[in-house]
């Protein structure tokens, strides 16, 4: 792990994913998305032989936030929309941390969408999982940014009348490096694409397809086994065009899911002289001397 | 004339480079001994529209700018037109007639005297850029001061020294020209300051000394999104990051700066952020997550005329009940509200320690005069900054088994961990949770963790100073105050005590959460009370009134964007019965 430089041998790994369980149990409905995430993540760390004191989850509101009770790793359970710039700091703070975020579609596509902007555009070297429900279930119901035209909920009774925010478009637009698409049905499939957006040097996000089996009777997992297919499996592609990402990620006959972009550009925290030696967190602080600052305003 | 002190006021064009003008004459006094105190005045925005930049300068301490101007220079006739009024008896305006028709300005005042010197014609004949006729103006005011020219070149010399050799020399040119018109003009001398001990003195804002004090306190992340007046404690960040380990961001926003702030102390460093009024809107809520989540943040408010966009560039003490208040359900925060740029150094030094220490939001509160405006001091100690950072634990071996972030102790503060650290896993949780962290809704949870956070208070009482009384003891008037009112406050005092009128003042720098018995011992004990505040609705006394039950009915309050002179206290002191 080039993360973790000699911290933790696979020799010395013994974890499973169980051990990443706390004393909490999931408190999701049957048969939510939630808990393929959830399973697929635990997976991925624990093949990436992460340990769970190096690692932070930061997670915004929303059903998908109530997981920071779930797993057994730091964790920073944010305010709505805000797991992104939380996750930023702590990063900058200490970027020898594995900082992971998670949220949902209303937290980052809505309340939280300039973060999500400016967070591509940054490329801080940390990955994000938006549960992407395209529904606000924790409030039992009503639309979402990413909710189909026409869909029908509590707050749109007669049928959503905006167009849906296409999350993987527009991290493509932001400046993303590591661009993908999952699903909450196929975790085999899910725990290869977090394991490689972990792997990933720079931003990384995902946007995965999770059905809401109580407020969303169209995005249903059926919905889904029926119009996704992967881009794995398409012979040519390649994954350092952007513009052929963009568009696959505007296809809306059928939805593509895997890798559609990852490209090595500039990592932010790697362009910081002041934490190329030690991170932030690692400095003494006790007596810094500022007799030379103090002397420039003579 | 020998005196003791005089106000030099400059004004003209948004663009003309008036600032830097007033820095460099700030300077040249600091520099040998004097003191200074200025303020900048500027519309918002870059170009065009009226600057002034006054500087008051002292052989004994002073600690405001006053009413009185004795030298004005006139860039434009704008500068003549508004500002002549202020000038006291017997004073100067220095101008240009090329671009100031004074023939019927002058009519207005008889007691004044009009200098004029040929800035322009100056600045052209030396084939240097019109901007240069600030320098003209600065070597004039130092010959109608009697001052050394030789001070001024050398702080000229520092200051474009990085803009090259042909710049600093043009800028000295200049200075020494205007500075010889006025020696050959005029044979005798306008004024002549005190000699002084020639100790030099450091010259800096509000916004430069919180900086300062956050660097020493070993701020080790800053955040900011650019809102004057709070912008030069970014800019000061960005400046130094790399000689000092900080890591600076400018964000996208406010609510991002807040959030990155908490991350970045929740992963261990000591973190900072400053905005003003509106930023400070966008943050309320990450004040809040901050507070739930015991995560130490240090929040700088710098404020400014208010609601909405207000008067981005002028001064208002507007915001304090706000930020008493700020974000949504009961939770604890400091409050402090330094008077002067020591102060902020001080106690920005302080809050660091009180956020570590309670595991709570602490906010500084300046205001534009405070933030923007110069004073003068000797070397600031910066060794009486230490570091304090209360239950934080740094080494593994120290944290306790089966570890609780939010362990219910008997002074409500926990021990926290560092991110990272192999023992200390857990989730901080901006919903309600139990001593693990874990999201808990029970009655009997919620009861106790609130009860957890709010009793910190009682050791945190017991650290906070009390409100500190200058002036005698058994004074007829007492004043009560906060802030950046606390100079004109004491220099009107100066000169009312001296008429034996006894007044004292009760200064806060600490505003939340007070001592509510010794406030009220003190009212009881002072037989008359008034509150002095750069605001509309009083807020000081609204404070003292809702932690004490006692109304200060006298008030001497001023909303028009500008900071008090110590003149308006003197007038409204004297009209209380």
């Amino acid at each position: 792990m080039n993360k973790n430089k000699g911290k933790s041998l696979k020799e010395d790994y013994n974890l499973k994913s169980s051990d990443l369980n706390t004393e909490r149990k999931p408190t999701w409905c049957l048969g939510c998305g939630n808990y393929g995430i959830w399973n697929s993540l635990k997976k991925a760390l624990i093949k990436l032989y992460l340990v769970p004191h190096e690692i932070l989850i930061v997670y915004g509101i929303g059903c998908s936030g109530n997981g920071a009770n779930f797993i057994k790793t730091y964790a920073f359970h944010a305010l709505h929309g805000r797991a992104l710039p939380v996750a930023s700091g702590a990063k900058l703070a200490n970027h020898k941390l594995n900082v992971i975020i998670m949220g949902g579609d209303g937290d980052g596509a809505g309340i939280g969408g300039n973060h999500f902007i400016h967070t591509c555009r940054r490329n801080l070297n940390m990955t994000y999982l938006m549960h992407d429900n395209k529904i606000y279930g924790l409030t039992t119901g009503q639309t979402s940014p990413t909710s189909s035209r026409g869909f029908k909920t509590k707050s749109t009774p007669s049928g959503v009348i905006e167009k849906p925010v296409n999350p993987v478009l527009l991290a493509l637009v932001s400046g993303a490096t590591f661009v993908a698409r999952g699903f909450s049905g196929d975790t085999k499939h899910l725990t290869e694409i977090i394991k490689r957006a972990i792997k990933h040097r720079g931003f990384s996000f995902i946007d995965i397809l999770q059905p809401c089996v109580t407020f969303n009777k169209i995005n249903t997992y059926d919905f889904y086994r029926e119009n996704i297919y992967k881009l794995d499996e398409l012979k040519d592609y390649n994954r350092s065009d952007l513009n052929e990402a963009i568009k696959r990620s505007m296809e809306q006959e059928k939805i593509p899911t895997g890798i559609f972009y990852q490209v090595k550009e500039p990592v932010y925290e790697d362009e910081l002289k002041q934490i190329e030696r030690k991170p932030l967190v690692d400095h003494i602080i006790t007596d810094v001397d500022i007799n030379r600052l103090l002397n420039s305003y003579y | 004339m020998k005196v003791s002190n005089i106000t030099w006021k400059i004004g003209g064009e948004a663009g003309f480079g008036i600032l830097s003008t007033g820095v460099i004459f700030s300077k040249i006094f600091a520099k040998k001994g004097y003191f200074v105190v200025d303020n900048i005045e500027y519309p918002s925005l870059i170009r065009g529209g009226h600057n002034t930049y006054t500087v008051r300068v002292g052989s004994n301490q002073i600690l405001s700018i006053n009413k009185d101007i004795n030298i004005l220079v006139a860039l434009n006739e704008e500068t003549i037109k508004l500002h002549q009024e202020e000038i006291t008896y017997g004073g100067y305006i220095v101008y240009d007639e090329a671009v100031s028709d004074v023939r019927d300005i002058k009519k207005a005042r008889k007691d004044i005297n009009y200098v004029m010197v040929p800035f322009s014609r100056i600045v052209s004949e030396l084939g240097a850029p019109g901007v240069m006729i600030n320098n003209v103006s600065l070597g004039a005011s130092v010959a109608l001061l009697n001052y050394d020219l030789e001070v001024l070149k050398s702080v000229i010399k520092e200051i474009f020294g990085k803009k090259g050799p042909e710049v600093v020399d043009l800028n000295i040119k200049s200075s020494e020209l205007g500075y010889k018109y006025i020696k050959q003009k005029l044979k005798a001398t306008a004024y002549e300051m005190e000699i002084v001990n020639p100790v030099s003195r450091m010259l800096l804002t509000g916004n430069d000394a919180v900086f300062l004090g956050a660097v020493r306190a070993g701020c080790k992340f800053y955040a900011a999104y650019p809102m004057t007046p709070s912008s030069s404690i970014l800019h000061s960040f960005a400046s130094i990051e790399e000689d000092y380990n900080i890591v600076t961001k400018h964000a996208e926003d406010e609510i991002a700066v807040i959030n990155m702030a908490i991350g970045a102390s929740f992963a261990g460093v000591r973190a900072m952020v400053a905005t003003s009024g509106g930023g400070f809107s966008l943050m309320n809520e990450g004040i809040g997550s901050a507070a739930m989540t015991e995560t130490p943040i240090v929040v700088v408010l710098c404020q400014r005329p208010a609601p909405a966009t207000g008067l981005p560039t002028w001064t208002e003490q507007g915001d304090m009940l706000f930020a008493a208040h700020a974000s949504h359900g009961e939770f604890l925060r400091v409050i402090i509200a330094p008077g002067d740029p020591e102060e902020c150094f001080y106690l920005t030094g302080r809050a660091f320690n009180l956020a570590d220490k309670y595991q709570i939001p602490v906010i500084i509160i300046l205001d534009k005069y405070l933030s923007e405006s110069h004073f003068s001091y000797e070397k600031f100690d910066f060794k009486k900054i230490i570091v304090d950072r209360g239950k934080l634990i740094t080494n593994n071996k120290d944290i306790a088994e089966k570890y609780k972030r939010y362990l219910n102790t008997e002074d409500g503060i926990s021990p926290r961990v560092i991110t990272g650290t192999k023992n200390g896993i857990h989730i901080a949780n901006s919903d309600e949770h139990d001593e693990r962290g874990y999201s808990e809704e029970s009655a009997y949870n919620r009861k106790l963790m609130v009860d957890k956070r709010f009793r910190k208070i009682k050791k945190l009482i017991d650290e906070i100073p009390p409100p500190r009384i200058y002036g005698p003891i058994d004074a007829e008037i007492t004043i009560w105050s906060w802030g950046s009112c606390k100079g004109p406050i004491l220099e009107a005092m100066n000169i009312l005590n001296q008429k034996e009128k006894k007044v004292n003042l009760i200064h806060f720098t600490y505003l939340y959460p007070i001592d509510n018995e010794s406030i009220a011992g003190i009212i009881e004990s002072s037989s008359k009370n008034v509150v002095v505040e750069n605001n509309k609705t009083s807020q000081l006394a609204k404070i003292i009134m809702m932690n004490t039950g006692y109304r200060i009915k006298n008030k001497i309050l001023k909303y028009s964007g500008r900071q008090f002179l110590p003149e308006e206290i003197i007038s409204g002191i004297e009209k209380i019965e």
